[in-house]
């Protein structure tokens, strides 16, 4: 098996530990999208505001592994002050990471993931792709309609 | 080392091979048992000697495959003690028997005004049916609670049930092995006119089982968790009651005459068993219960609450107070079902640890989110026993939670 440290690295544990942006946002203006994971019970809340087409501010919330709890506060970090279209190629670059792809996401050109590179592991334990993916997903719920 | 695992663990051919290059270690029989040489090779022969459609076949193979399976159904009804095979009916799994209980006697029985009574540990599977049951009837569900220890208060008994027509509950719990006192629940239902189904998927590959004494009017099981094969499972019911009630599902096997104009049900329990039945896995969880009677539900109940005491021993004296298990402390009062949580650490994240240790633990709500709000708690880890762990299995878990502690650090 792939070792731990590939899954549980340094910089993972410490967001697990010291999460970034962890909390609420007054709903308007910002917006709010809950996530579960029904195989394990992780539960992520998200808020975002968006203003002139920036993620002006994100929070989060929720409980689960130190996989789904790290991801999110690393993704609230890696696109606060963003503008929508780059919070999507990062949200594509990492899904890509975890090995999921979807229509042309070929030639998108892969963004700097920073922090996130960290969860890179991730994608050698399939079971927890979920836990990592999680909070894109919300966080994407909350940015459309 | 018990004496029982010693020689139950031989018969299961899964339980030696390696994982990761380390003996695998299996703690999740809650979830599904190992199968014995004994039902691997009872399917394998049928398959290869035996494979025909029953019941209709007027030819040497049918005949003996329509033998095959009355027999395992005969040996199922005098495993459960049930008073007649007529009210053995095959179905997939405890859920499916609990899905036909609900939408076959509730759809007949039930409407707005009446109630059905459940317990805050129940399993999805004993919960769901009820919840769209209630969602076209207007039934009304009541909650029994639990407990500090996870046992059910049944101080309220009385008055919850007043207007209650079915109580269905848990004889053992799927995430914190607590045994209720079914005798006397069942006892203080039918003084009110109510029936008793039991959810027994965990209760009856572990405890001696009586219908008759149970006092029960339904009991649902899986084959699955008994040494038995997946896609097979049974629901007894009381004779006079599946009598009464209509099919659930149509098709073949399910009718004595079709015409254009309608059509008239089987007898019991073919009534039920709409469609080719499983009949390989009818054959494997015969073997399986033949296979459990031959070493005695006695010698299995013992097993179980001798190392659920060494287990309770074992994992507190090692990690005190970072380790909570939930449940009634007394081995006697529970099964061999350990949930826990060690300090903050999620539970998928214990699994995963264990995992690499070829330690086979479950991670997550057990399929009984109201009991987890109960606790307090998004998900457990769950260890669980059967008649092939012994006390080393239960050393390697503790040695590899040591390792949890060291990855995710004091919590």
């Amino acid at each position: 098996m792939p070792g731990l440290e590939d899954l549980y690295r340094e910089i993972v544990l410490d967001h697990y530990r010291n999460p970034r942006n962890r909390g609420e946002l007054p709903c308007p203006p910002a917006r709010r999208a809950e996530g579960f994971n029904p195989l394990c019970g992780d539960e992520v809340v998200v808020y975002a505001e968006v203003a002139d087409g920036v993620v002006a501010d994100v929070r989060f919330g929720g409980q689960g592994c130190s996989i789904s709890q790290s991801t999110a506060s690393m993704m609230s970090v890696a696109v606060k002050g963003r503008p929508l279209a780059e919070v999507e190629k990062l949200e594509r670059s990492f899904k890509a990471m975890m090995s999921i792809v979807s229509d042309g996401d070929e030639v998108a050109p892969p963004a700097d993931l920073g922090d996130l590179e960290a969860l890179r592991g991730v994608v050698k334990f399939p079971v927890r792709i979920k836990c990592a993916t999680l909070c894109w997903n919300t966080l994407a719920e909350s940015l459309h309609d | 080392m018990s004496s029982l695992a010693a020689t139950a663990k031989a018969d299961f051919p899964l339980l030696h091979r390696d994982v990761y290059g380390k003996p695998i270690v299996y703690l999740d029989s809650a979830a599904t048992s190992q199968k014995p040489q004994s039902v691997l090779d009872a399917m394998d022969a049928y398959y290869r000697t035996v494979n025909a459609n029953v019941h209709r076949g007027a030819y040497h193979i049918a005949d003996i495959a329509t033998q095959a399976m009355e027999e395992a159904r005969a040996n199922v009804q005098r495993f459960i003690g049930a008073a007649s095979p007529r009210e053995v009916i095959f179905c997939r799994n405890a859920t499916e028997a609990i899905n036909l209980v609900a939408h076959s006697w509730g759809r007949t029985n039930l409407s707005a005004g009446d109630a059905v009574l459940l317990t805050h540990m129940e399993h999805h599977a004993n919960i769901v049916p009820w919840h769209m049951l209630a969602a076209e009837r207007g039934t009304e569900l009541r909650w029994l609670h639990l407990d500090g220890d996870g046992r059910l208060d049944l101080r309220d008994l009385d008055r919850l049930l007043d207007g209650v027509r079915l109580v269905a509950f848990s004889a053992m719990s799927n995430v914190l092995g607590t045994i209720p006192p079914v005798r006397r629940i069942a006892d203080a239902a039918h003084e009110r006119g109510a029936l008793v189904l039991v959810d027994g998927a965990q209760y009856v590959p572990h405890v001696p089982t009586d219908v008759g004494e149970m006092g029960c009017d339904f009991l649902a099981f899986s084959g699955h968790k008994m040494c038995g094969p997946t896609g097979i499972g049974v629901l007894w019911g009381r004779e006079e009651l599946l009598e009464a009630m209509p099919p659930f599902l149509g098709g073949g096997e399910m009718i004595l005459n079709v015409t254009t104009e309608g059509f008239l049900a089987n007898e019991l329990p073919w009534k039920f068993e709409a469609g080719t039945p499983a009949i390989a896995e009818v054959v494997g969880l015969g073997a399986a219960v033949d296979y459990l009677s031959a070493i005695g539900m006695d010698a299995v109940r013992r097993h179980d609450v001798s190392l659920t005491a060494y287990a309770l021993r074992t994992l507190t004296e090692r990690h005190g107070e970072l380790l909570t298990i939930h449940g009634p402390p007394e081995p006697a009062a529970r099964g061999g079902v350990l949930s826990f949580a060690y300090g903050n650490v999620h539970a998928h994240d214990i699994s995963q640890v264990l995992d690499e240790q070829a330690v086979c633990v479950r991670a997550g709500h057990h399929c009984a989110k109201p009991l987890m709000r109960c606790l307090g708690a998004v998900a457990t880890a769950r260890a669980s026993v059967y008649i092939y762990n012994d006390e080393s299995d239960i050393d390697h878990l503790a040695e590899a939670l040591d390792r949890v502690g060291d990855l995710f650090g004091p919590q």
